[in-house]
């Protein structure tokens, strides 16, 4: 059959309503999340036992099921949504799916023990409005992401895709769009927060007939998702935001650069690449104008570098991923030698909605010269680990409680990295900073791309240094001398450091080394890669005292600076404790009290667990 | 002109100038270290990091361009601190070897250490033991390595090779061939230009040194060495004779002195070379007007780098070079056959040295065609470097040496052959003696000099149309006869795809591996003065006019070899004795292993 293809506004627009009239005569949608943390959860069970039993119940024509993006809550997949009833169910099965059917879906209950338990007051919540996880958002990047089917077109057109491409060919004009993402205030989303409509403007104002546009899809922090959420649950929001671009800066050619490591994003991109082809909306003459472009996926090695936006034009040239000296900037020597302009995914997704619904309506949210949005990962010791759009301008506080649910387990808070490696920590005198490019920049963090690492007491700060330190070094490109060698002496000396083996100077030496790297490194990854080891040397310096001169680790993380202690008293000599030993380090004659070789431990615990006389003690 | 502040000095510089250089027009020095001038720049090292007002982050003035009203500080504690961290950096894992390295007084980080201050650094880190990769011609010590990437430049950019790149990433970054393979598995031309621009012992010739020490100290062997043209231009830089000077007389003093038994000139072997390649491009240039298919254009084939070069990237290209062997392994086979038999000494105990300026011929010398019945042309190579460092370790007082000349019967050459150590040089020479068979004239420009060939630009092209051949070349009259002159192989890579693509309008081509000619071949001086290839190609030009005769099929030597001993040019004893066979390779001598 040959494909409809869209060549005016009216057909948009009928697509629009046939989508709308086809589901209308549905009972209840059911949306299953199929984002990459419900598919490892198992969420394919769900839809197929949901296709099973409502095969088998003969109730095709009533219930239809939605395979969507991710829905955020990602730590309690696999999620189901029921519409238009807006009940949540989290960690669902096959089984539980089947008696969802039956006693929601047909009986028209809800099955309150499968539904949201909230921490605070462990209570169920079935309303989805009713849960701070979401009421507290607001979905503009993130507007279809679990909510339509990402790999549907028509589904997309009917939730007003494409219209903003429409608008901007009919009405806008190139001009016109600049000055629409002017106004509203959007930033990169990628971490630098370079203003999106000046970015634009270069590359239109740039000279040459061949151009290109960039989408980074290169995320490489750790813990950090957002993009990947995009391209998966959405991935004709990018695509029009790429035609967006091109048809601005006049490119006829965009790359899509995403990382290997993301095989579902690069699937579902691809596969909304050939369905916008196959309607005709990429390709020549684009909804019966002049303009004509096309995209291409390239896929990433996985080299955090990448993301850097010289080190990634290079990798698509097949070239060594390493970043290029700037200036000449990309928007004047990019991609081939030819403009390019280069936008963060999650920038992008935000393009075709504040088109559609104008700059005034983007920029009555956020803060400042933060407007808008910023969609975070919230990883680690969280409740609600998982994928979250926030106005800018929240209080940290609230971004890690009232939608991160606080602490797991009930710990305590003690800090929050942001801006992945090249961020820096923030401890909880922080909790009531604006979440905002400025204000994140004032406490020597940054708003980076968007992780959110929650660290409760129980974490040990030098050693989430030297983590990310090892992050840093591993990814480091090894062009330039203070990157490539710098953060392996610091990383040697974090690792000396929670081995107890730290001297007095190291503490000088680091902040040195650090500030050098900052002030000499080549790209943003070297010059920001000491950020982590700056923060925590300013924020918990007494930890790093701890360490080095008491050769203790306050959090009980650092495992070399355990001993592991008999007390001589209690110890009645059974030489069990000896015996489990694996290195021999325990010695002693029966009947007498033994004694452990602190040298030749190595810290495993055995002896305190088989220990029955309580004489083994743990100390700090 | 952009007006800017640097250390509060007011300084007015062209637009498009990097920081370092305004500064150095204000006769301010900013240290660097991975920088070359007009040849590599990538900000690799950070050691020229300054201060710039309004810039968050320190910049590298090598490659930042200055702007009107820039305010510039080279000296604030922020950039001397910078500067002394990055050194330490640089230096705690590097080996402390320098009493016994090569470079030892010659070494740009040893260099960079005394200018900042030898700053103090962190402890001496674990020095990995020393795993060399030694190629018959370029030995690479990683451990030496900085990582500035001068090497990768020169070839990648210059030579466009690509035998060498930055391989892992990170603390574990080396230089080296794909996949850590040897050197000499793959497509390295051995052209030694990553060599010249090592900034420490890194890259260094396999040294030879020692072999020749040891022949010298022989009492059974009869040492016989030869030096080639570019030597005697370069070698008194060793010495701190200025850039250019000519030294021929006293190379082959101080050669004499070392204890060679013969003192010969690779000179000599390039006249042969001119008579036997220029007879070899009349035969097929006549065959080719008359009609016949016969390979055109021809190329040169002293150059073993590109020899080298264009087995592995051009193997079907491989009939369009001339069958010569270089000069010096010409001379080296006529050493031990002609020579040997007018002393009387059994070849076998000739050892045969050759002098080049070049890192090639010591694989070249080694390749397994070059020997004649089994016995090597020549022995060994050694650089103009290591013979400067034989001289020195010798106690010869160089720069007062009294003058000397070379040996008698392969000593005397003309000034063709002088002009073999520069860029077009070989065309130059070879045309000389081309035309003069052709017509009975000398070729028809100012002072011998075929004036459109003279010069660094990387491709150079002539066209000469012959007037007045004599009758048995009749086929030549009025004839235009193109030529292409080209130095560093990223030229000869564009000469050769045009003859891929049959597009070459060509007769000849002259190829050297190395920009600029052999002059700055990878054997040579390292040199800081920015118009070095200029000066030493002046001294050869200049030898050349000094001498009477000036084209080599003059050469009264040369004349009784052929009559003496040779017999014809081309003829049945020249070709086993001075002529080759190629071998196709392939990008990692795939085709060798078929």
């Amino acid at each position: 059959m040959s494909q409809l293809k869209i060549s005016t506004l009216a057909d948009l627009e009928n697509i629009k309503r046939a989508f709308k009239e086809s589901k209308q005569n549905y009972k209840k949608t059911v949306r299953v999340c199929g984002g990459a943390g419900c598919i490892s959860s198992d969420c394919a069970a769900v839809s197929t036992a949901f296709n099973k039993v409502v095969a088998e119940r003969k109730l095709e024509g009533e219930f239809y099921l939605v395979e969507t993006g991710c829905i955020g809550m990602c730590a309690l997949g696999p999620l189901v949504v029921i519409e238009p009833d807006g009940v949540l169910y989290v960690k669902v099965t096959a089984e539980k799916m089947e008696e969802i059917i039956d006693k929601h879906l047909i009986g028209g209950s809800v099955v309150e023990a499968y539904t949201y338990v909230d921490p605070r007051s462990n209570k169920h919540i079935p309303q989805i409005s009713e849960i701070d996880f979401f009421s507290k958002q607001v979905k503009i990047a993130l507007r279809n992401c679990g909510r339509i089917p990402y790999g549907s077109i028509e589904a997309y057109i009917a939730n007003d895709g494409y219209f903003a491409m429409a608008k901007a060919l009919n009405e806008l004009k190139r001009e016109g769009v600049i000055e629409v993402l002017k106004a509203s205030g959007l930033r990169g989303r990628g971490g630098a927060g370079f203003p999106a409509g000046v970015k634009w403007e270069s590359g239109y104002k740039a000279k040459g007939d061949i151009k290109y546009m960039v989408c980074n899809g290169d995320e490489g922090d750790p813990g950090a998702f957002m993009d990947r959420s995009i391209l998966e649950g959405d991935p004709h929001s990018i695509i029009e935001a790429m035609m967006l671009g091109g048809y601005t800066i006049g490119a006829k050619k965009g790359y899509f650069y995403v990382r290997a490591e993301y095989p579902v994003a690069v699937e579902r991109l691809n596969a909304a690449i050939d369905e916008a082809r196959a309607f005709g909306l990429l390709g020549e003459n684009i909804l019966g104008s002049d303009f004509s472009f096309d995209l291409e996926v390239r896929i990433g090695a996985g080299a955090f570098v990448c993301g850097e936006e010289t080190a990634l034009l290079n990798s698509i040239e097949g070239k060594r991923g390493e970043p290029r000296q700037k200036p000449p900037f990309p928007f004047q020597r990019g991609l081939f030698g030819y403009p390019t302009i280069i936008n963060n995914v999650e920038t992008l997704a935000n393009i075709p909605a504040i088109i559609v619904k104008g700059a005034e309506w983007y920029a009555s949210y956020g803060v400042g010269k933060s407007k808008g949005t910023k969609v975070f990962a919230l990883a680690g010791d969280i409740v609600n680990a998982g994928i979250v759009e926030i106005p800018m301008g929240m209080k940290m506080r609230e971004v890690i409680y009232d939608i991160g649910g606080g602490m797991t387990g009930g710990k305590a808070f003690k800090a929050v990295q942001s801006g992945g490696p090249s961020g820096g920590c923030l401890t909880a005198d922080h909790l009531d900073v604006s979440v905002d490019y400025e204000s994140l920049s004032a406490m020597g963090a940054i708003m980076g791309s968007g992780g959110l690492i929650a660290m409760d007491e129980n974490t040990c700060l030098v050693d989430t240094a030297r983590y990310f330190m090892e992050f840093g070094q591993d990814e480091s490109c090894g062009h330039c001398l203070p990157c490539r060698v710098g953060t392996k002496r610091i990383l040697e000396i974090l690792q000396r450091i929670v081995r107890g083996k730290g001297v007095a100077e190291d503490i000088e030496t680091l902040s040195t080394l650090s500030k050098t790297i900052c002030d000499t490194a080549m790209c943003g990854l070297g010059q920001t890669a000491p950020n982590p080891v700056l923060t925590t040397l300013k924020y918990f310096r007494d930890e790093y005292e701890a360490h080095i001169h008491d050769k203790r680790c306050p959090a009980h993380v650092c495992t070399a600076l355990k001993r592991y202690l008999i007390d001589e008293k209690a110890c009645v000599g059974c030489t069990i404790c000896a015996k489990n030993c694996p290195t021999n380090a325990i010695s002693g004659s029966v009947k007498k009290p033994h004694f452990i070789d602190q040298e030749a431990c190595i810290r495993c615990g055995v002896c305190m667990e088989k220990c029955k006389f309580n004489a083994i003690s743990v100390q700090y | 002109m952009i007006n800017l502040k640097i250390n509060g000095k007011a300084i007015t510089a062209p637009e498009g100038s990097t920081i370092l250089e305004a500064a150095k027009l204000g006769g301010i020095n900013i240290p660097t270290l991975c920088y070359l001038k007009d040849v590599h720049k990538v900000g690799a090292c950070r050691v020229c990091a300054v201060e710039v007002e309004g810039a968050r982050n320190l910049q590298a003035s090598c490659i930042v361009k200055a702007w009107d009203g820039m305010v510039v500080n080279t000296n604030s504690k922020r950039v001397r601190d910078a500067r002394r961290v990055l050194y330490g950096l640089m230096v705690e894992d590097h080996p402390k070897e320098c009493m016994t390295c090569v470079r030892n007084q010659n070494c740009e980080l040893q260099e960079l250490g005394y200018t900042l201050g030898t700053p103090d650094c962190a402890a001496t880190k674990m020095i990995p033991p020393a795993q060399l990769d030694i190629s018959p011609s370029i030995t690479r010590d990683t451990r030496k390595c900085i990582l500035c990437r001068r090497c990768v430049t020169a070839c990648n950019q210059i030579q466009q090779v690509g035998a060498i790149f930055s391989q892992n990433r990170g603390y574990d970054t080396k230089i080296s061939p794909a996949m850590e393979l040897p050197l000499e598995d793959g497509n390295c031309t051995m052209c030694g230009q990553c060599v010249v621009v090592c900034p420490t012992g890194a890259l260094t010739e396999t040294a030879d040194v020692d072999k020749v020490w040891n022949a010298l100290n022989d009492p059974e062997l009869r040492v016989i060495v030869q030096a080639a043209p570019a030597v005697r231009a370069a070698l008194g830089e060793c010495f701190d004779l200025p850039v250019g000077t000519r030294v021929t007389a006293k190379l082959a003093a101080a050669l004499r002195e070392l204890g060679f038994d013969d003192v010969f000139d690779t000179n000599f072997g390039a006249d042969v070379t001119i008579v036997e390649e220029g007879t070899e491009l009349l035969s097929r240039l006549k065959a080719h007007l008359e009609g016949d298919k016969v390979v055109v254009p021809m190329i040169t084939s002293c150059s073993p780098g590109w020899v080298k070069h264009i087995e592995h990237e051009f193997p079907d290209q491989l009939p369009h070079l001339s069958s010569c062997k270089s000069p010096h392994c010409m001379l080296g086979a006529l050493v031990k056959s002609y020579y040997a038999k007018k002393i009387n000494v059994d070849p076998k105990k000739i050892f045969t040295v050759s002098v080049m300026p070049c890192t090639a011929k010591k694989y070249e010398s080694q390749r397994e065609v070059m020997n004649v019945d089994g016995i090597r042309d020549v022995d060994a190579v050694i650089t103009t470097r290591e013979l400067a460092r034989m001289i020195k370790s010798a106690g010869i007082d160089f720069v007062n040496l009294p003058d000397a000349e070379f040996d008698y019967p392969l000593g005397l050459s003309s000034g063709a052959a002088d002009i073999f150590g520069v860029t077009g040089g070989v065309m130059e020479a070879a045309l000389r003696t081309a035309y003069s068979i052709i017509t009975g004239n000398p070729i028809p420009f100012t002072n011998l000099h075929i004036a459109p060939i003279v010069g660094f630009e990387t491709i150079k092209t002539a066209e000469i149309t012959i007037k007045g051949a004599k009758p048995e070349y009749k086929q030549f009259e009025g004839i235009t006869l193109k030529i292409a002159v080209t130095s560093g192989l990223a030229g000869a890579n564009v000469l050769l795809k045009e003859i891929e693509a049959g597009t070459s309008p060509y007769h000849f081509i002259e190829v050297m591996g190395c920009p600029g000619g052999c002059i700055a071949g990878g054997g040579q001086p390292r040199s800081k003065d920015a118009d070095f290839r200029e000066k030493r190609a002046k001294a050869l030009y200049n030898e050349d006019e000094s001498k009477k005769i000036r084209a080599s099929h003059e050469n009264p030597d040369v004349q009784k070899l052929y009559k003496e001993y040779l017999g014809e040019p081309n003829g049945h004893l020249a070709h086993k004795l001075l002529h080759t066979s190629y071998t196709p390779r392939g990008k990692f001598n795939e085709r060798l292993k078929k």
